[in-house]
């Protein structure tokens, strides 16, 4: 479980994380999205206990993490922002030395240690320095050292930035693996990420929460939502007669494919009587779409109508 | 195993796996050796004991302590690994004194390895051994305290170069602090009671009393007194910085 009470932290006139309140279970993935600089990393290196809060508390299973900074940490798995590690050191020689520093028993230690290797398929670079590593193992081995002592609660700052699409993936189904059991909190910057792992959203902009909504929910409020979309190459369709369905709210056509987008009105449906209609015009449509929303579009009207 | 020996295992490992824990011996060890014989005058004084060796090692401190002490923590904060060590369960107490007792020990390796002048003082003649080993015992609490000084001024910065600097002025300040040019010239300006101060205060003045073999307990406490304070400004920037 993590809570955050109001945190907030300050430097000097700028205020990068204002009153947040987040809170997350167990066997919930929670992201934590927003723009570049909304103060997600500093959110979390609050919560991890890396940085003091200037105000407001963070608590890690129930410890507050100013008040008992060691149970908390015990608790935590944490992947900073870039998978910091030490280079000079090989991977097996890292991760015992977090193991060592963890303090676990000997036998969970071997134990733990040789099934994290397995699950992130790190065996064939064990003895291999850090710093030799490609971006994606290294940020492997960051993974692992979080995961290495089991822990209640896992942080992960961006865990997929800069991997290619197999890595993210990998550390995507591994993710979904953990979860659940466990609270898991991301940060992420990709939309996609949202889709694929979360089952909760908190959007910051500017230090401050904005939106804390399901996926499907914040896809709720997009104007695709609900809309039909298709292409009907070569036919004529009539956007005169598709607008006179009394449940069309608005038509737009894509000038580069000519793909057409019908818009509901608030709480209709339309994927019915535009086939209706299609059908009975007997025109030829190759395929068509019921829009869930878009979420880019959701993620730009909340985080930039804060600007405006 | 205890996180501070987690710690100061990890930071031994660290020297020796890096060139670092190779060059800063055979300079080291070279330097000891060069300036006992050409500038000690170990021959021509015709004494067995070990004072030229000693004597010099202020001024080997004074650059090799800093060259020691200054990756400690400057480069794990420009490497982002201070995140990632500081959101393990370890207090910043734990954290210090892990780095510290590792640059303490290899440096007391270092002194370990200057064993062959200590055969040849006592080959050459019959030395008093319990003033040699004094003599030890001072180098390696004043490298103690160098140390702890460094330890403390890498918290401030990311730049190794600036840590350097910074442990280098303070170290010579705190050696030339004793010496009588220094003294002399703060004597006007100063009242007595001061000056005396002052010179308690110099690192030069307690060394040579136990480096002639007078292992008396403010010595002693002066050194550990002052690797302690260091120390503790260290842990304090740490934690004001996490606060800043």
């Amino acid at each position: 479980m993590i809570e955050a009470d109001r945190l907030t932290r300050c430097y000097g006139r700028l205020i990068a994380v204002d009153a947040l309140s987040i809170r997350a279970e167990p066997g919930q993935v929670l992201g934590l999205l927003g723009p570049n600089g909304a103060g997600k990393s500093t959110a979390m290196r609050m919560i991890a206990g890396f940085l003091a809060p200037t105000s407001g508390t963070a608590r890690v299973c129930g410890h507050d993490v100013q008040r008992e900074p060691l149970k908390a940490k015990r608790a935590l798995g944490y992947l900073p922002e870039g998978a910091p590690s030490y280079g000079e050191m090989t991977v097996r020689e890292f991760l015992t030395f977090i193991l060592r520093v963890r303090a676990l028993p000997a036998e969970t230690g071997f134990r733990r240690f040789d099934e994290v290797v397995t699950h992130l398929q790190l065996e064939d670079v064990l003895d291999q320095c850090i710093d030799t590593l490609s971006k994606g193992l290294r940020r492997r081995v960051g993974l692992a050292q979080a995961i290495l002592h089991d822990p209640p609660v896992l942080m992960l700052d961006e865990p997929t930035d800069g991997l290619d699409p197999n890595q993210k993936h990998a550390v995507r189904r591994l993710i979904d693996s953990m979860a659940r059991e466990r609270t898991i909190l991301i940060s992420t910057h990709l939309l996609e990420e949202v889709h694929a792992l979360c089952n909760r959203v908190v959007i910051i902009a500017r230090g401050r929460l904005l939106a804390d909504a399901t996926p499907a929910e914040l896809e709720a409020r997009s104007r695709y939502h609900g809309a039909v979309s298709f292409s009907a190459p070569g036919s004529g369709v009539s956007q005169e007669m598709l607008g006179r369905l009394p449940q069309v709210a608005a038509i737009e056509v894509d000038p580069l494919d000519g793909r057409i987008t019908v818009f509901p009105k608030p709480g209709a449906r339309v994927l019915e009587p535009v086939e209706d209609l299609l059908r009975q015009q007997g025109l030829e449509v190759s395929e068509i779409q019921l829009e869930r929303g878009r979420l880019d579009e959701v993620f730009r009207q909340i985080t930039m109508g804060e600007s405006a | 195993m205890h996180p501070i020996a987690a710690i100061m295992r990890r930071e031994l490992r660290s020297y020796f796996v890096t060139p670092v824990a190779y060059v800063f011996l055979v300079i080291f060890l070279v330097l000891a050796g060069l300036l006992t014989f050409y500038a000690g005058d170990f021959y021509e004084r015709g004494l067995a004991d070990l004072q030229p060796f000693f004597v010099m090692h202020p001024w080997l401190y004074l650059i090799l302590a800093p060259a020691l002490s200054m990756r400690m923590w400057a480069e794990e904060s420009k490497a982002g690994t201070l995140e990632l060590l500081l959101t393990l369960p370890v207090t910043l107490v734990q954290a210090m004194l892990g780095k510290f007792l590792a640059a303490w020990l290899f440096l007391g390796l270092a002194l370990a390895l200057t064993f062959p002048i200590w055969i040849t003082v006592n080959y050459l003649g019959d030395p008093d051994n319990g003033v040699i080993f004094a003599g030890y015992l001072g180098s390696w609490l004043m490298a103690g305290a160098f140390l702890a000084i460094g330890a403390c001024l890498s918290t401030l910065t990311r730049s190794q170069v600036v840590a350097f600097i910074l442990t280098a002025l303070v170290c010579v300040l705190l050696i030339l602090v004793g010496q009588p040019q220094v003294l002399d010239f703060v004597q006007g300006a100063l009242p007595r009671k001061l000056v005396n101060g002052v010179a308690h205060l110099s690192i030069l003045r307690h060394f040579e009393a136990i480096a002639r073999g007078v292992l008396d307990v403010r010595d002693l406490m002066y050194f550990l007194f002052t690797i302690f304070a260091w120390l503790t400004a260290g842990v304090l920037v740490l934690d004001l910085k996490r606060a800043r």
